[in-house]
């Protein structure tokens, strides 16, 4: 966890005193409306159906036990008592009364904690793999470089009036977990055959009405000339990128509009001209490396004997440590994914007692380490394996040990229709249902890795075009139907997915996505994944058994 | 006379306006003047000619490079912000400023709120016309909002790793 100094604090400080004064003018009627709105989006409150929305940053997904204790507290003091993750790793409340928001931010800023740019056409939260410094996969701490791209990008004199919002990742692994290809910057770390660090540099991703996937546009970019780099990108999108029309304002639309290579060329020429200024120097970026809080891990067996007992003696927890446990760095540690998507509950939702469940279990066993995905989970990165039963014991008292992590019922859905004012259909009832479909946990064991993900529209929050089964939510003449996409995937592997067929009544689409599961059971060769199952056989069998059950 | 603020030696003023701004359906008045950077293209060098002092009003649609040879002998580039969300004068003025090394007069013009001020004088504007009744002193409490910068950008401020540095 990153520690701010004096200076980070007083940013806060600064920012929380400026929107305390945005608030008063407008709920003075000195600011109209229309004129608040880019203000208090860009402190992340959103006017949705109901209330208003606060979204507020979770930097590359990354919490200590007081800052969830405090969102905890947030949301039992001003919602109700719980709070939504997001795919931005952003947590959002959704009762919020404008009145309360400059406190809020002031409690927020208490513990290092803020809503800056988390909506409005400015440069969003970065995200970052969720394993980071737990991974034996990663060539370098992605954190380091996603802290440096944060504080770059906190109000940017030139660079907060975008087109439209941008959103960056930053991964170290080969395996992408932060969703790079989708981003409008996607950014790979690597090591030169020297040794060196840098960075392959992929533009152009983005989901909404038009999805892309990114496409590299220099495959080495030495570390520490990122930040110049990025301003370069920054710059010729901030200058070309389209402002007549809302829907084509995103820079993947200047990427397909230019071309990959003109893109590159003026990028580079725009960087050429700039020269080193807006670089980091080392021993900032060393700093930064040394303001995360060092870990300490103890030298462990590679096998716990508790913890192979507790799997031998409760099947429950031999489930769990099979879906939920991935590989740790250090022999005797395991990295534990705590789901958000309990059968029939809302994906992404936590109570204020879960909060303050996991808070706890960072702080006895975790190393006060907490970090949130874009899948909408949690994660307890360093956790002894022989502590993993004791784990797994609170978290099944706080209803979060749900063992699907990748599996058919852990679902990305957006807020839909529940919330949401731009929605066309619900989206969270439609993830419940298809969770209910896969109750049984042997079963959807035994269908395997599967990611279904669902919005309520073609604004596409739910990452509906990259799900290995995406389903997106349409009006048809005030009705809700849904229209099915087979075969995307948002990981190292990206790509769009593709049309099933017409759309789907409301009440059709968990049955749905049980007979394309059923097709795939009855065409998947050894070891394929749907994904791979679906890109061998193509749409026709699925498309086949979907519409001859439906009519 | 219309007045705007003036920032000049890190003081803030409200100064009397010697340019007229002129559109271009409009007959050139006498004295100095800001005409739109078309215009320029084709009456700038007569107009500089009468002696006077000839401003230029760039759309931010328009880019700076097309003044880059001009600059020397132009007072005034005054940067359009046809609406508050449009950020690319931000742009044009650091190009201005840091590419170019212009040293006259950047006046931000069109929808300039207060909100705007802090990242206008980071960017190297020095003229601003509000367009949200904010005052002078309102503009000043604006500016001076955040004790601390995370970017190098126009103005020469120290950003927070400098800070740390030293």
């Amino acid at each position: 966890m990153y520690r701010y100094d004096q200076i980070d604090r007083d940013m806060l400080a600064d920012r929380g005193a400026e929107f305390r004064g945005q608030v008063a003018r407008r709920l003075a009627g000195e600011l109209t409306e229309e004129e608040f709105k880019p203000l208090r989006l860009r402190n992340g409150l959103y006017l949705q159906l109901h209330a208003y929305m606060l979204r507020i940053a979770v930097p590359y997904g990354s919490l200590n036990p007081t800052q969830l204790r405090k969102l905890a507290w947030i949301g039992r003091t001003y919602d109700k008592g719980y709070g939504h993750f997001t795919t931005r790793t952003n947590l959002q409340f959704h009762w919020i009364r404008l009145a309360d928001a400059p406190d809020i931010m002031d409690h927020l800023a208490s513990v290092d904690m803020h809503a800056i740019q988390t909506s409005g056409n400015c440069i969003r939260n970065v995200t970052a793999d969720p394993y980071a410094g737990a991974t034996a996969e990663e060539i370098d701490d992605p954190r380091v470089w996603a802290e440096a791209i944060r504080q770059w990008s906190t109000v940017h004199p030139e660079f907060n009036w975008l087109p439209r919002k941008f959103k960056i990742a930053v991964t170290a692994a080969a395996k992408d977990r932060t969703a790079a290809k989708t981003h409008d910057i996607g950014l790979n770390l690597k090591r030169a055959r020297d040794g060196s660090l840098g960075f392959e540099v992929m533009v152009g991703g983005g989901l909404g009405r038009t999805p892309y996937i990114a496409q590299t546009i220099r495959q080495f970019l030495p570390a520490t000339r990122l930040i110049s780099y990025l301003e370069g990108i920054l710059r010729v999108y901030n200058r070309q990128g389209r402002r007549d029309n809302i829907h084509k304002a995103r820079i993947k639309m200047v990427v397909a509009a230019l071309g990959r290579d003109e893109f590159a060329a003026q990028v580079e020429a725009e960087w050429e001209k700039m020269g080193p200024g807006a670089d980091l120097p080392d021993t900032e970026l060393a700093r930064i490396r040394g303001a995360f809080a060092p870990k300490t891990f103890e030298t462990l067996p590679a096998v716990s004997e508790a913890f192979e007992a507790a799997k031998l003696a409760t099947p429950a927890f031999a489930r769990f440590a099979r879906n939920n446990l991935k590989p740790h760095k250090v022999a005797g540690y395991s990295i534990v994914e705590i789901s958000l998507k309990a059968i029939g509950a809302t994906p992404g939702d936590a109570t204020a007692e879960q909060m303050e469940a996991v808070a706890d279990l960072a702080e006895r066993f975790g190393q006060n380490d907490i970090r949130v995905t874009h899948e909408q989970n949690l994660v307890l990165p360093h956790v002894k394996l022989d502590d993993v039963p004791a784990v797994w014991a609170a978290l099944a008292d706080a209803g979060l040990a749900t063992p699907n992590m990748n599996l058919v019922s852990d679902i990305i859905a957006c807020p839909g229709l529940d919330y949401c004012a731009l929605a066309n259909a619900r989206a969270i009832s439609v993830a419940q249902h298809i969770a209910q479909k896969f109750a049984d946990a042997d079963r959807a064991e035994k269908v395997g890795e599967l990611k279904v993900k669902i919005s309520g529209c073609i604004n596409a929050c739910g990452h509906h075009h990259v799900g290995h089964i995406g389903i997106l939510g349409v009006d048809k003449k005030g009705e809700e139907f849904y229209q099915l996409t087979l075969g995307g995937s948002a990981a190292e592997d990206a790509a769009v997915g593709q049309a099933l067929g017409p759309a789907l009544p409301y009440d059709k689409v968990a049955e749905a996505v049980d007979t394309l599961v059923e097709t795939y059971l009855r065409e998947r060769r050894d070891g394929e994944r749907f994904l791979d199952t679906f890109r061998r056989t193509g749409v026709a069998p699925f498309k086949e058994a979907v519409y001859a059950d439906v009519h | 006379m219309p007045t705007f603020i003036s920032l000049a030696d890190d003081a803030f003023s409200l100064v009397e306006d010697p340019f007229t701004a002129v559109s271009d359906d409009q007959p050139t008045p006498p004295g100095d003047v800001i005409i739109s950077l078309a215009r320029f293209q084709t009456e700038g060098e007569g107009l500089l000619g009468e002696g006077r002092a000839v401003g230029v009003r760039v759309e931010s649609d328009e880019a700076v490079e097309a003044l880059a040879y001009d600059l020397p002998r132009i007072a005034v580039v005054a940067l359009a912000f046809p609406k508050f969300g449009d950020g690319r004068a931000y742009t044009s003025a650091r190009l201005l400023r840091q590419r170019f090394g212009f040293k006259g007069e950047v006046r931000a013009v069109g929808a300039v709120l207060r909100e705007q001020a802090g990242p206008m004088v980071r960017c190297g504007f020095d003229a601003f016309e509000p367009a949200d009744g904010s005052t002078l002193a309102d503009w000043e409490r604006a500016t001076q909002r955040y004790r601390h910068v995370y970017q190098r950008s126009s103005d020469g401020r120290p950003p927070a790793f400098e800070e740390r540095g030293g």
